[in-house]
């Protein structure tokens, strides 16, 4: 069978499963749908957590990245995998004993006061749709790819089928498609990287597959730094940012990580605080195969990619390369008019991104109307086509490039769906029951819930189909936020019983006032004074929220010493908190 | 808190630290700042370097949590303060309730 019809075919059998599971496990009450009834088994919601994290960005673009910049993609492997060391030792286990909704639950309740419960719920509503723009574009390109249907329908069936899930189910619903999702985007990144580490090494496990040797003898990374020398590359193994810049990001990274709500949420649903710490184990192995299989697949991506298209003849370039043109995301300037492809270091054109024209080129290529640049380099290739294009590239059989297809889309949808039930309860919970309309019944706080789910989805719908030109620039915002606000607050109100409401909004506006300045500085008032030179301490800003952390910490740290204590109920329950074998929420009751 | 509650959390931070050394260790002083002294030594085709912060650091991590809480379900048995076992597996009656009694109108619809 061709590819297409594949595609269709696993496209099809996985979205009808989702459905499937959508309709075995409705939610009935508010507890169902906000945390899952609270009974998932730590295993399933590990691999709940790993398919709610590993967004369109994970399996779609890191490895991508990682292939271009070698050994700076660093910052994302550790950094989004070491953040759920924090999570599991310092948030989590505390954060069930609380035993309750949502992340600002917790800020309102421990800090007594709704002015903090409102903060939070304004940071949580902005980071979660930050985020699920993205994953909406990556469901498009998948669909205007593989289905060879408009992006804009891709968009409209991929949110068909999140809103039925999401507002159906909950988080009941969403928890178990999590599940299969994960088993579906696993799936569909091993078997590629396992088919290419056994063509270029012989072994069968990718991530060992990068430390060894190619069949042609040579370690593969050896050989890999000397190819990219001779073509003017930077070498695989070594990278460009400055020490303390990959300092930072990563720290940024990891805070960021363990303070995202759709994360924490997730630690709401399983039954005892024994499962909270466990929980957060399996997810991260799940997480682990895929983040230590990642910069093999770049690696192995970097030499096919040079060895299969450097010196192609172009009237003779394969299906791939020429589809992969006929959607903007390759681009072939020939500089020296040969008609063949030189793959060199650098960009090919400035700017960098390719501007197409109508006409043609003198073989046929897409014309674009960018300057050459100074160097021999004449191809564009968009990071973010690395993972699709692989198994095409490496001459893999048709049905694991329809897999990939069908996993990219369950890497998507299981993160929007987790980010959107976050923005719904956010909504009915937070804002209408806790601080508007506390006279609700529970029936119409559920119906709430379904109506701000739908509502979030086709705001999300909308992003995916009008990308706002800023989405690439503001998820540097998600992380930078979540690290500069909710990880002190959180943290502090946990390990400190002196920690009062003053200090923690004082700490939370200093935090996000300072990260989102620099970040919105850099990258919309002066983007063109956005490097090194200009950059306080050398730190990016993609950094730059583990600064406003420290900020946080800091005015915490001062303002909770010169202002009154928090009331003795609340120290109370900071007191149970710690301790799994206490109620906690008789006295959270007051 | 009481004396043995106080204990019990004190041991939980002096694990919690160790394990947050560990962390530090491999991340931030294996991955980041030791990177180019370390990229001198090898491991198998990866300079050492280089391994930990794609991927060393990472198993690391896994291993860190599991013995937390391998660990801190070991003190809950010594300090007796683990949780109730809510029944049967997966029902959470126990829970549910504190819920209801935190939020009497929970149960209205």
């Amino acid at each position: 069978m061709d590819a297409q019809l594949l595609t269709y075919l696993f496209v099809g059998l996985s979205f009808s499963l989702y459905i499937g599971i959508a309709i075995w496990s409705r939610s009935a009450s508010t507890q169902e749908f906000y945390i899952a009834g609270g009974h998932v088994h730590p295993i399933a919601n590990g691999a709940a957590t790993a398919a709610d994290w590993m967004s369109a960005a994970s399996f779609l673009s890191m490895a991508g990245i990682i292939a271009f910049e070698g050994a700076d993609g660093a910052r994302y492997l550790m950094g989004w995998t070491g953040g759920y060391v924090l999570l599991a030792l310092l948030l989590a286990p505390y954060l069930r004993k609380f035993a309750k909704f949502t992340v600002p639950d917790f800020v309102g309740d421990r800090y007594y006061s709704s002015t903090a419960r409102l903060v939070a719920v304004v940071c949580v509503i902005f980071i979660s749709f930050t985020y699920v723009a993205g994953q909406m574009r990556g469901v498009g390109v998948v669909f205007s790819r593989f289905l060879e249907v408009d992006i804009n329908t891709g968009v409209v069936i991929g949110m068909a089928i999140v809103f039925f899930y999401a507002v159906l189910g909950g988080m009941k619903g969403i928890t178990y498609t999590q599940v299969a999702q994960y088993c579906v985007l696993i799936f569909a990144y091993m078997v590629p990287a396992i088919y290419i580490s056994i063509a270029l090494t012989n072994n069968p496990f990718p991530m060992f597959g990068l430390g060894s040797e190619l069949i042609e003898g040579g370690y593969l990374l050896e050989k890999l730094d000397g190819l990219s020398a001779e073509l003017g590359m930077t070498a695989f193994t070594s990278g460009t940012k400055s020490t303390i810049d990959m300092f930072f990001i990563t720290a940024a990274l990891m805070a960021g990580t363990a303070g995202l709500p759709h994360v924490i949420v997730r630690f709401f649903t399983v039954p005892r605080v024994k499962d909270a710490r466990i929980s957060a184990g399996y997810a991260l192995v799940f997480i682990a195969l895929l983040y230590t299989t990642a910069p093999a697949v770049a690696a192995f991506a970097r030499i096919n990619l040079i060895e299969h298209i450097d010196g192609m003849v172009y009237q003779q370039a394969p299906e791939w390369f020429t589809k992969w043109e006929d959607s903007g995301l390759i681009a072939w300037f020939d500089k020296n008019e040969d008609g063949v492809v030189q793959y060199r270091g650098g960009n090919a054109m400035s700017p960098a991104a390719p501007a197409f024209t109508q006409g043609e080129g003198k073989f046929g290529q897409r014309a674009v109307s960018n300057a050459a640049s100074e160097n021999e380099n004449e191809l564009y290739i968009d990071r973010d086509i690395i993972v699709l294009a692989h198994p095409e590239i490496a001459q893999l059989p048709n049905w694991v490039i329809a897999l990939v297809a069908a996993g990219g889309l369950a890497a998507a949808l299981s993160t929007a769906a987790g980010l959107l039930l976050v923005i719904s309860t956010a909504v009915s919970h937070d804002l209408l029951k806790k601080t508007f309309r506390p006279n609700i019944t529970e029936r119409q706080e559920l119906f709430y819930a379904r109506v701000a789910a739908a509502v979030a989805i086709g705001i999300a719908g909308l992003f995916g189909i009008y990308p706002p030109g800023f989405v690439a620039q503001v998820v540097a915002f998600a992380f930078g936020l979540a690290a500069a606000s909710f990880f002190p607050v959180i943290l502090l109100g946990i390990f400190s019983k002196r920690m009062n409401k003053e200090a923690a909004i004082t700490g939370m506006i200093t935090g996000l006032t300072f990260t989102f300045c620099y970040i919105a500085y850099f990258k919309f008032v002066s983007p063109e004074s956005n490097n090194a030179a200009h950059w306080w301490f050398g730190i990016s800003p993609e950094g730059i929220g583990t600064l406003g952390m420290l900020m946080n910490f800091a005015v915490s740290a001062i303002v909770m010493r010169i202002t009154p204590p928090p009331p003795e109920h609340i120290q109370q329950l900071v007191a149970n908190i710690r301790i799994p074998g206490i109620a906690t929420t008789i006295v959270a009751a007051k | 808190m009481s004396d043995k509650e106080n204990a019990y959390w004190r041991a939980n931070i002096r694990l919690m630290l160790a394990l947050l050394l560990v962390w530090f260790l491999v991340s931030f002083g294996c991955g980041i700042l030791l990177l180019d002294f370390l990229n001198q030594y090898h491991l198998f085709g990866f300079k050492l370097g280089f391994w930990f912060s794609q991927q060393g650091s990472i198993f690391v991590f896994v291993a860190l949590i599991f013995v937390y809480a391998w660990r801190m379900n070991h003190l809950d048995k010594i300090f007796g303060v683990e949780e109730e076992i809510p029944g049967e597996a997966g029902d959470l009656s126990g829970s549910a309730g504190q819920i209801d009694h935190a939020d009497p109108t929970k149960r209205e619809g």
